[in-house]
């Protein structure tokens, strides 16, 4: 018996160590904490990155496995996507981001049906995408709760990052189509506003000192009631300018801090949203312009940039084909159309990381942080670049030019 | 002398008195003639809206009244889509799965923005086709996407539409087509159906064909039957969507048994029948997408699909399908099909030359060649990069967008009220892809 154990215990050391030590050689490195290093190398040690530098700087200790590329950038991160929930087959039974049994359902939680082996989240991993932000989709006044995964994973305990990030709304076109209450717009924030009464008339009483006075368990209000005490943010999916305001009038009124999401108008409303130094998520750069979405420019990126507005780019929610999009080719649209590279990247990496609240693990090729990087054959952008690796928490998942 | 001049001077005058007349040469580009390499500092020449010359700029001979310098630029022929949706059209409607009487000529919009957004994109030459939600949607048109048509008929590549052949005829099969009854619910009766329809127009054939020209013996005209009698005769080109490659070889064997010319649409699993296909000699129009999936013959869908049939020996063409990929982004697909080992020179014959070849349209276009029609694109640098622009869209010696003018380009950025955007395809009934 202890023999036994003891193998496997080796058998354990062996594959971690036999992989964990990693240089990673470019010869331009994006850290997206300072400038690109040219001739750089990162050095990755049990899963973490151990030292960022220039080659002629760092020196690689005996035993390191060499890993070369022509370009070294973070894992790239999804702001905003439905992968995992929604399925590459598009049946009825691998699409679970939308239920239409009802308009406002907080309660839905994301990991009771994020798949891990989904297909479409194994094929954002070998584009580089590691981490994402995905979870119930826009198309409900409150569709449910959002969570942040790896894409690569090994068991069922270890790809979830957050299981309760945001919650998501919608305000716009696409709820009425989902259901039939709401009718309109107005009808929709008018639920909404019902609910969100509800919510602090259950935390008032959840906060009564008398045992007595306090509710049943509401797994609704209980959710809302998050959002109203700051516990969990409200991601609003929010494209023409009348339902942008819409959201900033709720939650004013209930005083939460919405995260913005799509915001496809948000060039008519740019004062009002510096002001206000939203978290914004903006829609991807080449979705469709019909519907809500009917006026996005591919240009939005770029104006949010020189109004000097933050903001991360997603992949969003596909209903047909494709059935994912991919953050990468998004932000290398909006990088040829006048965002400047460094801030496309930014915008797939330390920026969502730094939305997510998950800056301190990911987003950056820094000491200390999850050594999740991708090796490119060229400029990252270019359509006819490859992604040759993929490095999440230390180990090679994607060996292939892709 | 003197009279020559004279006469020269007339027939100047002459020249100059209708538009276009004169000639006016592009110089110092880099062109894509795209049936021969491409020539640096190359020069085109275009008169009446046909190319009189492609060379290089210092071997043109004579002077010109108009000379634009396009130092730094690249020019391709204009860019040809065989497969698209805009134009707001619609094809076969809930009645039936089978509509080869019906053309989709008959409800497109010309003044649709969605054809701003394709001269935006480069594309000259388009076949706007009905869905793929029944077996046989309708007639595509071939149009030319030329500036100021206010009627559909100034887009048509055909002379007469009450005459000539304007199209090819849209099939489909695989799971798109299969519904409840009375549509067909299963591949093996969809393939029966297209069976006895193909049966029913070669009998009708026959009937034409023993009348040898007797009005009294010519069977009563029957437009569903005219229309496969194209076909039959291989001037109505098939256009046919199909993914799985089970369903392509299901396409390859009907066209077989009736003689029909066809071009496989899609082909998401072609690389998995390479070489059935390369044999069959049946050319392919693929689409590029960003990731696998959204129905299930898609699935499979991989980005690899142009390079594994370049290399089995396939004709290979790219094409957007509008709505399901943007029309301004079709330069992008030949970079995806270089990205996964297609070659470059192909790739780029992909989004012109070889369209224009399924279409039957290559003695037009396609090809920057002496004779063939004006169009042509100005490219910003290298086609496949990121960073390229089209800087113009040319139709038949007319500019037709122009990047720089504020009116085009707001069409190739979007912005507010720019699109009607009331318009989406994928979700119409029978429409999908």
């Amino acid at each position: 018996m202890k023999i036994i154990l003891t193998f496997i215990l080796a058998v354990i050391v062996c594959f971690n160590s036999g992989l964990s030590q990693i240089a990673v050689k470019g010869e331009t490195i994006y850290t997206m904490s300072g400038d690109p290093i040219e001739k750089g190398v990162v050095l990755i040690n049990k899963g973490k990155i151990e030292k960022v530098g220039r080659q002629s700087d760092v020196q690689i200790p005996e035993g390191y496995e060499i890993v070369e590329g022509k370009v070294i950038t973070p894992g790239f991160i999804d702001a905003r996507t439905v992968v995992g929930l929604s399925g590459i087959y598009n049946y009825r039974h691998d699409q679970d981001q939308l239920e239409k049994s009802d308009a406002i359902q907080p309660e839905l939680r994301a990991v009771d049906a994020y798949n891990k082996d989904e297909k479409l989240v194994d094929f954002l991993l070998s584009l580089g995408i590691t981490t994402i932000h995905t979870g119930h989709g826009p198309g409900a006044l409150a569709s449910g709760q959002t969570m942040i995964a790896k894409t690569y994973s090994e068991s069922y305990n270890d790809y979830v990052v957050d299981s309760l990030t945001m919650i998501a709304f919608t305000l716009g076109n696409t709820v009425r189509s989902n259901y039939t209450k709401p009718g309109t717009r107005s009808k929709g924030v008018a639920m909404l506003r019902s609910e969100f009464l509800k919510a602090q008339e259950y935390l008032k009483k959840q906060n009564s000192k008398d045992e007595k006075e306090r509710p049943k368990r509401d797994l609704k209000l209980e959710t809302l009631s998050k959002v109203l005490n700051g516990d969990v943010r409200a991601l609003f999916t929010v494209n023409r300018a009348v339902d942008i305001m819409a959201a900033l009038r709720l939650a004013d009124e209930f005083g939460f801090k919405p995260v913005l999401d799509g915001v496809a108008e948000g060039y008519l409303l740019l004062d009002e949203l510096k002001v206000r130094k939203l978290e914004i998520i903006i829609h991807p750069t080449m979705v469709r312009t019909y519907g809500d979405t009917k006026n996005a420019s591919l240009e939005t990126p770029k104006t949010f940039y020189e109004a000097g507005i933050p903001f991360s780019l997603q992949s969003g929610y596909e209903s047909y084909v494709p059935k994912t999009r991919v953050v990468l080719f998004e932000a290398a649209i909006a990088h040829s159309y006048g965002l400047p590279f460094n801030e496309a990247l930014a915008s797939i990496t330390i920026n969502p990381a730094k939305l997510l609240g998950i800056d301190e693990s990911v987003g950056s090729l820094e000491e200390g942080k999850f050594a999740d990087i991708v090796v490119f054959d060229g400029n990252p952008f270019e359509y006819t670049s490859h992604v040759c690796k993929v490095i999440v928490k230390g180990k090679i998942v994607k060996d292939e030019c892709f | 002398m003197i009279l020559r001049t004279i006469l020269s001077i007339i027939l100047l005058a002459a020249i100059n008195a209708t538009a276009q007349k004169e000639a006016t040469a592009l110089i110092n580009a880099k062109v894509f003639p795209v049936n021969s390499e491409p020539i640096e500092n190359g020069a085109l020449v275009i008169q009446n809206g046909k190319i009189i010359f492609v060379g290089k700029a210092d071997e043109l001979k004579g002077s010109f009244e108009n000379i634009i310098d396009v130092s730094g630029k690249v020019i391709l022929p204009g860019l040809v889509d065989t497969h698209s949706h805009i134009g707001e059209g619609d094809g076969g409607d809930r009645s039936s799965t089978t509509h080869p009487d019906v053309r989709i000529l008959d409800a497109i919009d010309p003044n649709s923005d969605t054809f701003k957004k394709a001269i935006a994109g480069g594309i000259t030459t388009v076949n706007v086709m009905p869905g793929s939600g029944h077996l046989m949607s309708g007639q595509t048109v071939y149009l030319k996407l030329r500036s100021n048509s206010k009627t559909i008929e100034d887009m048509l590549f055909c002379e007469d539409p009450l005459n000539d052949i304007c199209g090819g005829l849209k099939m489909a099969n695989g799971t798109n087509s299969l519904r409840e009854p009375p549509f067909t619910g299963t591949r093996g009766k969809s393939a029966a159906v297209i069976r006895q329809l193909f049966i029913k127009a070669v009998e009708y054939k026959n009937q034409i064909d023993r009348a040898a020209g007797d009005p009294e013996k010519m069977p009563a005209r029957n437009i569903e039957m005219e229309a496969l009698l194209e076909v039959l005769d291989g001037r109505r080109i098939v256009q046919h969507h199909t993914h799985r490659a089970d369903d392509i070889i299901t396409v390859i064997r009907l066209s077989k048994e009736f003689g029909f010319k066809v071009v496989l649409h899609h082909v998401s699993e072609g690389w998995k029948v390479a070489e059935e296909i390369a044999e069959a000699n049946v050319p392919c129009s693929i689409i590029m997408i960003d990731s696998p999936g959204g129905k299930l013959e898609a699935v499979n869908l991989i980005y690899k699909t142009g390079a594994v049939l370049e290399e089995a020996g396939v004709d290979v063409a790219y094409h957007t399908d509008d709505g399901i990929t943007d029309s301004r982004f079709f330069l992008r697909s030949a970079a995806f099909g270089v990205r996964a080992g297609m070659s470059y020179n192909k790739s780029i014959e992909a989004l012109t030359l070889a369209g224009a070849r399924m279409l039957g349209l290559e003695d037009r276009v396609g090809s920057l060649e002496k004779g063939k029609d004006a169009d042509f694109i100005i490219l910003s640098g290298d086609p496949l990069s990121l960073y390229t622009r089209v800087e113009q869209t040319w139709v038949e010696g007319e500019k037709v967008f122009d990047i720089n003018d504020l009116e085009s380009r707001k069409y190739s950025l979007g912005g507010y009220e720019v699109y009607r955007g009331d318009y989406q395809y994928l979700h119409n009934c029978g429409g999908e892809e």
